[in-house]
């Protein structure tokens, strides 16, 4: 029986070249850049001067607003500049860099190797469910899939909505990324620690851990961890791109659907990612905020691809150097996965919260195919997992027919790729259906009052 | 970082399909009615197929050259395709002149005059067959006979289809031959004799995921469902005349059908009906290519108002 959601969807080659690779432990940088705009929503505000002294796991930039999150430094070290940085999209964000002396790297890594619970099992079962959200707050905890959407705001629901379901993305279904995986593999029970926390956090008594059956290792792993734990599930997927994305996965594992223009919660459901899950098990036991994160290097040229504990704010160019570097036939160079990540024109910049991978692929594979006209093969149609009809939208914004776009319903659009990556037409599908999103999303907003 | 770095939008990848393998994948699998058409018909069958996807291929060049000043669209092989399932519409001892007038009218008027691959509302190869049809009504209703005369081109013998037999009345249902007409050993256009030839093609399309099964079985349940409704033998009328070359190759094109699921299935049952009306009650005793005509118009209409269902429309469940 097949198991997965049922719309739409696409098989691109996996590519999972790290798969089997465990967590490789990144030696603590001297310096780091923080950046104030790692989440989605308000940017944090700095509370920090230039030449203060600050130590790991100190509080950098506050949360401005109840969409934002906090910043954290994974050094300690001083504070050395705080000014306007280029961020790896190109954007330009607000930092404070931090330079580590001798004995700050020495105290440091001490006292990660020393690394002891800060909480014992009575005082966290002594928490209350608010002083969890609290603490998963002041941690700066936000989504760690991708879109880094702040955690604590998605266990606030909105009045009225019973949240029956707490579901664990453990999917992982962009090819090559296997910073998910390796994390399942390294520290379950971390993890399901976490998901109780979670399941506390969110007034749910049922969490299920959604797997795509390409990583059965972690599967089995979980599967016997939760044996005697009625309360957590582990369900088992058939690998299909995009089962990842939250809509999908509550289909998935649920049936149900996120109404058109709802919030997934409507469904009573909240999704977390597993390396979320994770990082909440640690703010809570360990009072460690969120200063570090599993990034996949990879790439089929790469000398070391690997899965790398890397301090959040450690230069990109510099993780992949211990990766052995970027391979001299590197083409594009894509944060995140293949279909959903993001290409960048350079390595300098620091790392953030919700980069999972950095992919190098070769010049052979860097570049898109001659597009040729639509042949009407309904390719994109059959693949569009929200069920619209991407031509006619790609078409409708290229002739900039707003109106027919938005009662096409291009805001359902979740931007996978599917309808780009499956045209034999080589068209760019996609590219146009975000110019169309932006400019309907705009119209949109003019519309309605400001609330 | 000494290279320069590609920058575009996700997504990075892209799919091993291609426009091309698409067309290659079809000529393939019209291959082994091709080869059923040497045999049955010989000689004729290869000139004609010859002629069609060569004078087809030379229009579209000449097109793109000398009109339109555009490169070349030969490689798509759409070009070679049309051609090849045009001389599959026609019998195999037409004359050159007139199976090169079908190729012209197939690409210049089917296809380029709309602005070439994709933009063409009607099928070219049937807008080449139809033209033909009625502007030369003897030449394109005179059937050589299977397996007589192979070696000849325009002495061949000629006689009668099956389905022309039935409109005159001349012979039984029951007395038609299912084996001979499912092998293809019956008068006919030369590709669409061979009904079990044609179906291991559609196989073959399936199985690569090159079309899937909505336009071909809404037309077999409705020809075959409607046949026995009105009390005729929906066996004969599934094998007979161009119903399976129509239904796998020629309504299952790409740009002249649906886009929606939903939509390929009123369309194949929309075709299936019209061709049964043309057969039992028209002046044609084939239907077939003036359904999927038909139907090829009412496209458009069909993806404005057919649409897949979108996510999240189910109705709030709680």
């Amino acid at each position: 029986m097949s198991h997965t959601f049922h719309k739409g969807g696409v098989h691109p080659p996996e590519n999972k070249i790290t798969a089997s690779s465990h967590i490789t432990e990144v030696e603590l940088p001297r310096e780091v850049i923080v950046t104030f705009s790692q989440h989605i929503g308000a940017m944090a505000v700095c509370c920090r001067t230039k030449g203060e002294h600050v130590k790991r796991g100190d509080l950098i930039a506050k949360a401005s607003g109840f969409v934002s999150a906090n910043v954290h430094t994974p050094i300690s070290g001083t504070v050395t500049r705080i000014d306007k940085w280029k961020t790896a999209f190109g954007y330009t964000a607000d930092t404070v860099t931090i330079v580590a002396a001798d004995d700050d790297h020495a105290s440091d890594t001490a006292y990660i190797a020393d690394g002891e619970a800060t909480r014992t099992q009575e005082e966290v079962a002594a928490l209350s469910d608010k002083e969890i959200v609290g603490i998963i707050d002041d941690a700066g905890i936000v989504g760690l899939g991708g879109a880094a959407f702040p955690t604590k705001v998605k266990l606030s629901p909105p009045p009225g909505v019973k949240v029956d379901m707490l579901l664990i993305n453990g999917v992982e279904c962009e090819p090559y990324l296997t910073n998910d995986h390796a994390l399942m593999l390294a520290a379950p029970e971390k993890i399901l620690a976490g998901i109780k926390l979670l399941m506390r956090a969110a007034g749910t008594d049922r969490a299920v851990i959604g797997i795509e059956r390409n990583k059965d290792n972690a599967i089995r792993l979980l599967e016997s961890l939760t044996a005697d734990e009625p309360s957590i599930s582990v369900e088992a997927l058939d690998v299909k791109y995009p089962q990842g994305g939250e809509k999908q996965l509550i289909e998935a594992v649920t049936g149900r659907e996120v109404p058109s223009g709802a919030l997934p919660i409507s469904t009573g459901v909240i999704v977390q990612n597993v390396a979320t899950a994770y990082a909440v098990y640690e703010a809570v036991y360990l009072g460690k905020p969120l200063i570090e994160r599993i990034i996949t290097v990879t790439g089929p040229s790469v000398k070391r691809p690997g899965n790398y504990r890397v301090p959040i704010g450690m230069n990109m160019a510099a993780l992949v150097n211990i990766a052995g570097g970027v391979p001299a036939d590197t083409g594009k160079i894509i944060l995140g996965g293949p279909m959903m990540g993001r290409a960048v024109v350079s390595l300098d910049a620091p790392t953030i919260k919700g980069i999972s991978g950095i992919l190098m692929l070769p010049d052979s594979e860097a570049h898109r195919d001659a597009v040729q006209p639509c042949i009407r093969c309904a390719a994109c149609v059959d693949a569009c997992p929200m069920g619209l009809e991407p031509y006619l939208l790609a078409t409708l914004s290229r002739r900039q027919m707003w109106d027919e776009a938005e009662s096409g319903k291009i805001m359902n659009c979740i931007e996978c790729g599917c309808c780009s990556y499956s045209c034999p037409s080589a068209r760019p599908i996609l590219d146009y259906i975000r110019l169309g999103k932006t400019t309907v999303g705009g119209i949109i907003r003019t519309r309605q009052p400001k609330q | 970082m000494a290279q320069l770095l590609t920058v575009s939008a996700s997504p990075h990848l892209h799919t091993k399909r291609t426009v091309a393998g698409c067309m290659r994948h079809v000529t393939i699998a019209l291959l082994p009615a091709a080869a059923c058409a040497l045999y049955f018909f010989g000689i004729g069958a290869l000139i004609v197929i010859a002629t069609s996807i060569a004078a087809c291929a030379a229009t579209e060049y000449c097109i793109n050259r000398w009109m339109l000043r555009r490169p070349s669209t030969l490689a798509d092989g759409s070009a070679i395709l049309t051609g090849l399932l045009l001389a599959f519409n026609l019998p195999s001892n037409l004359p050159v002149w007139a199976v090169i007038i079908g190729s012209v009218v197939a690409i210049g008027i089917g296809k380029m005059a709309f602005g070439g691959l994709g933009c063409n509302i009607w099928n070219p190869a049937l807008v080449g067959r139809v033209f033909l049809l009625i502007s030369f009504p003897v030449q394109m209703t005179s059937w050589p006979l299977p397996l007589v005369n192979r070696g000849e081109y325009f002495d061949a013998a000629t006689g009668a289809t099956t389905l022309g037999i039935l409109k005159l009345g001349e012979a039984d249902p029951a007395s038609i031959d299912t084996v001979a007409n499912a092998v293809g050993s019956v008068g006919g256009s030369l590709g669409e004799v061979s009904a079990i030839a044609l179906l291991i093609g559609f196989i073959y399309l399936l199985c690569m995921k090159v079309i899937t099964w909505h336009i071909p079985v809404a037309i077999f349940g409705t020809v075959a469902l409607f046949t026995l409704c009105i009390g005729g033998d929906p066996i004969v009328e599934l094998l007979s005349g161009g119903l399976m070359l129509g239904a796998c190759f020629m309504a299952t094109d790409y740009v002249t059908s649906p886009m929606s699921k939903k939509g390929m299935l009123v369309f194949g049952i929309m075709i299936g009906l019209i061709t049964v009306i043309i057969r039992r009650w028209g002046a044609y005793p084939e239907g077939v290519s003036f359904a999927i005509l038909l139907m090829n118009g009412f496209v458009p209409l069909i993806d404005r108002y057919i649409k897949p269902r979108k996510f999240g429309e189910r109705g709030a469940k709680s």
